[in-house]
């Protein structure tokens, strides 16, 4: 005991290089890591957290201490900033990872619901970071609405619905191979919007799914909500950059890569955009923010 | 045509005999007629439907009724918004009235609500239709395909409120010229008006124009989309060049399209006032009125246009001063979107999978514990109040009363000019009675007389007004101690409320 209270007062001066972990230590450590799994909470609106920040920054044992924690309980540290916060995220099989199943019940049972509401995410995304310079930017905040999200993917897949018909190809799917038809057409398909009787959004459409999405991103913390215009206007946090960035774009990437859809050439390199991503229709610089 | 109802209709029967020309260039056509005739298999279908609903329907004729409304809709789409609902709902009810005219109005709604759900499918998660259709694939190999398509097709408006819009395929449908080329089909339908305006058969003429309406409303459909993405790429499209031609050719179109249908628009007005014909004066006047909404598409069409230099420049200002970076990142629409798009689902479905998984962020698991659980079910609900926040006090401030006349005399003047609509009165009479009730009256009898000199009909028009204070200027001296002028006739006029009721809801 005596010696506990011993620990703290060192700790207040000025923390030891090299000195031994107490459970204070491990407490405090635990406790920043709390704070990051409260995504909403901003840093500087609460002093234990900012104080906990430096902490973190100042002291490296007790980094690696905080990084233990995180580490058991099945997180990813991305970023631990005055701007971010502990920015933790679920790994794969954590009990804090968002199954699918539980987004949205219709999506387990019907892999064409279950694509439309991934592509949602990344389309979120794509917008929001329309440049590779925006989302490498920490500085950059994106700034996205509902209408427009599913208005740049409808335009993207009336491109390849066009391209297809100046091929003259035939892409109506065979009836008995649904999972071989073109992923465009799935969205195409859907209706945008749809009348319901209680005046909300219509769920199984695709600015309700494209809804649901940022709805959600806005519980994880990645959006701010700014205005209702267009279905919803929302900008983009430090976080929501640090995840695309550094979890789900690499990740996605990799399974492409694996799919052989990108030409490999040295296996780093390939996520380095190109001077002839000009090539894919609508280009690197696709969706710029809407004025409509 | 709720759920896919075509799926289990049979396919073409094509693989019975020698096969006529087996390969993709000869089925190539006849998948495009199958798909063009799929498409007219909703509307079928509603009459063949009709009988299954409750009550009888049976005199309703559905698919004259679909087609008016794809042709309401079509035309009240404008260039930003569609159509709205309720009002394409309001305008069909005439039509279904005459079909069945003794049957109540709440039905003819139902009827006319019926279609509209059923062209827009509201049945299906798709909102849309999908027929089935079989063709020879290159290896000789017979493929049933499915094929999709939306009549009308709802859309987000301005707040939140959904419009409708006809597809594309909806209007070939209903111009009947299937698989054409816009530009060349408008130049054609011009073509043709004029020279049945030149022969004087009006009648033809505007059935050509109308079509070339649908022409206009669709040309500019696909401007509106090439605009969107222009704006929505800045360095995906060329500006120095193609951009530039692309507003110049679209500016030219409208320059070009406007002379032309100015032109029209001016034979036109000569056979109208040309023509003793009164039925040839008023197709030739409601032809009028269809070549005007076009020259107003054009010119919306127009505005647009030029809008779209300025946004350009914006948007490349704020790119080209930025700051340049070191990019080391993904490129979240070219590394990503793009190539996933294309992908058959399965395998695009494993790119969205995982950017999902990774892209959501985290959810803290809820721990229920059992007691929290109890106390929560057996919890009472909370009483909403209804009534809301207590409103606080107005702090209200009396303004002094200034008026130069008091609300009596005010009535007094109005009793003293209520006059029957039979008997007009000199305003010498008037002035001279007004002045025996109160000296100051005749100043105000008089004002309300110098108002009557022009009477406010607009306003009596919109507000139903059932009569109208008037005063007329027969050149007669006033002979008044205290006003000179005109000794006007002041009268009311009876107004033909119900009549006036009638006209308002029809304009409207």
């Amino acid at each position: 005991m005596t010696e506990h209270v011993e620990w703290s007062e060192a700790e207040a001066t000025a923390a030891p290089a090299h000195a031994p972990v107490t459970p204070a230590d491990a407490a405090d450590a635990a406790r920043l890591v709390a704070f990051g799994l409260q995504p909403k909470l901003q840093p500087a609106r609460d002093q234990e957290y900012t104080e906990l920040l430096r902490r973190y920054r100042e002291d490296p044992p007790f980094a690696r201490l905080a990084d233990a924690v995180a580490a058991g309980l099945g997180l990813v540290v991305l970023e631990v900033s005055p701007r971010a916060g502990m920015a933790v995220t679920a790994a794969e099989d954590s009990v804090f990872a968002v199954r699918m199943g539980d987004y949205a019940r219709r999506a387990s049972a019907d892999s064409g619901d279950r694509f439309l509401h991934g592509l949602a995410h990344l389309a979120v995304a794509a917008l929001a970071f329309p440049r590779p310079e925006d989302l490498a930017d920490d500085g950059y905040i994106g700034r996205v609405s509902v209408n427009g999200v599913d208005a740049f993917v409808r335009q993207a897949c009336r491109r390849l619905e066009e391209r297809a018909g100046d091929q003259g190809e035939n892409t109506d799917p065979a009836t008995d191979a649904p999972g071989l038809e073109a992923a465009w057409r799935i969205w195409a398909r859907r209706s945008s919007t749809g009348a319901t009787k209680d005046a909300r959004r219509l769920a199984g459409s695709t600015t309700g799914i494209v809804g649901k999405a940022a709805a959600f991103l806005t519980d994880s913390g990645f959006l701010q909500r700014t205005g209702d215009d267009a279905g919803g206007t929302y900008r983009t946090t430090a976080r929501y950059q640090l995840q695309v960035r550094d979890m789900a774009g690499s990740a996605a990437m990799a399974e492409l890569l694996e799919l052989g859809v990108v030409p490999v050439t040295d296996g780093t390199a390939t996520l380095m955009p190109t001077e002839d991503t000009d090539d894919l229709e609508l280009a690197a610089e696709a969706g710029l923010p809407f004025h409509s | 045509m709720t759920s896919p109802a075509s799926t289990d209709s049979v396919p073409p029967q094509l693989s019975a005999g020698p096969r006529p020309a087996p390969g993709p260039a000869a089925d190539e056509g006849l998948a495009r007629r199958l798909r063009a005739l799929a498409c007219t298999a909703p509307l079928h279908d509603l009459d063949a439907r009709k009988a299954n609903l409750a009550g009888e329907y049976t005199v309703y004729g559905m698919a004259e009724i679909a087609l008016a409304a794809i042709d309401l809709v079509t035309l009240n789409m404008d260039f930003d918004t569609g159509a709205d609902h309720d009002q394409i709902v309001a305008r069909l009810i005439p039509r279904i009235a005459a079909q069945a005219p003794r049957r109540p109005v709440a039905e003819h709604e139902r009827v006319a609500r019926w279609v509209l759900e059923n062209l827009i499918n509201v049945g299906s998660v798709d909102r849309g239709f999908r027929a089935v259709y079989g063709t020879f694939a290159p290896d000789g190999s017979y493929v049933r395909r499915d094929y999709d398509f939306k009549l009308i097709e709802e859309v987000p408006g301005y707040g939140g409120s959904v419009y409708l819009r006809t597809t594309d395929e909806a209007v070939n449908v209903l111009v009947g010229a299937l698989d054409t080329d816009v530009t060349s089909a408008q130049i054609a339908a011009e073509v043709k008006l004029e020279v049945l305006i030149s022969r004087g058969r009006l009648a033809d003429a505007q059935l050509a124009a109308e079509q070339a309406r649908y022409r206009t409303v669709q040309y500019s459909e696909t401007l509106r989309r090439a605009l969107d993405a222009t704006r929505r790429n800045v360095r995906a499209v060329d500006w120095l060049q193609a951009v530039p031609d692309m507003i110049a050719e679209a500016l030219d179109h409208v320059a070009d399209r406007y002379r032309h249908e100015n032109a029209i628009l001016t034979n036109i007005r000569k056979a109208r006032d040309e023509s003793e014909d009164p039925e040839h004066k008023r197709r030739a006047a409601e032809l009028v009125d269809i070549v005007k909404d076009c020259i107003r598409r054009h010119t919306q069409l127009q505005s647009r246009l030029l809008e779209a230099g300025p946004l350009f420049r914006a948007e490349q200002d704020r790119q080209a001063f930025a700051t340049p970076m070191t990019t080391s990142g993904i490129d979240l629409y070219g590394h990503l979107v793009a190539p996933v798009l294309p992908l058959p689902v399965e395998q695009a479905l494993r790119v969205t999978d995982a950017f999902f998984a990774r892209g959501t962020g985290l959810r803290t698991p809820v721990a229920v514990r059992v007691g929290d659980l109890v106390d929560l079910l057996l919890t009472p609900p909370l009483e909403r109040e209804h009534l809301g926040a207590e409103m606080p006090e107005p702090d209200l401030i009396a303004t002094p009363d200034d008026s130069r006349f008091s609300e009596e005399q005010l009535a007094s003047a109005r009793e003293l000019l209520d006059l029957p609509a039979d008997a007009p009165r000199r305003l010498s009479g008037l002035l001279a009675e007004a002045r025996r009730r109160d000296p100051e009256l005749p100043y105000l009898v008089a004002l309300l007389a110098v108002h009557a000199a022009s009477p406010p009909v607009g306003t009596a028009y919109r507000q139903g007004e059932e009569k109208l204070l008037f005063a007329v200027d027969d050149g007669t001296e006033l002979d008044d101690p205290e006003f000179g002028g005109a000794d006007l006739i002041v009268g009311t006029a009876l107004l033909d409320a119900a009549g006036m009721a009638a006209d308002r809801t029809e304009a409207a």
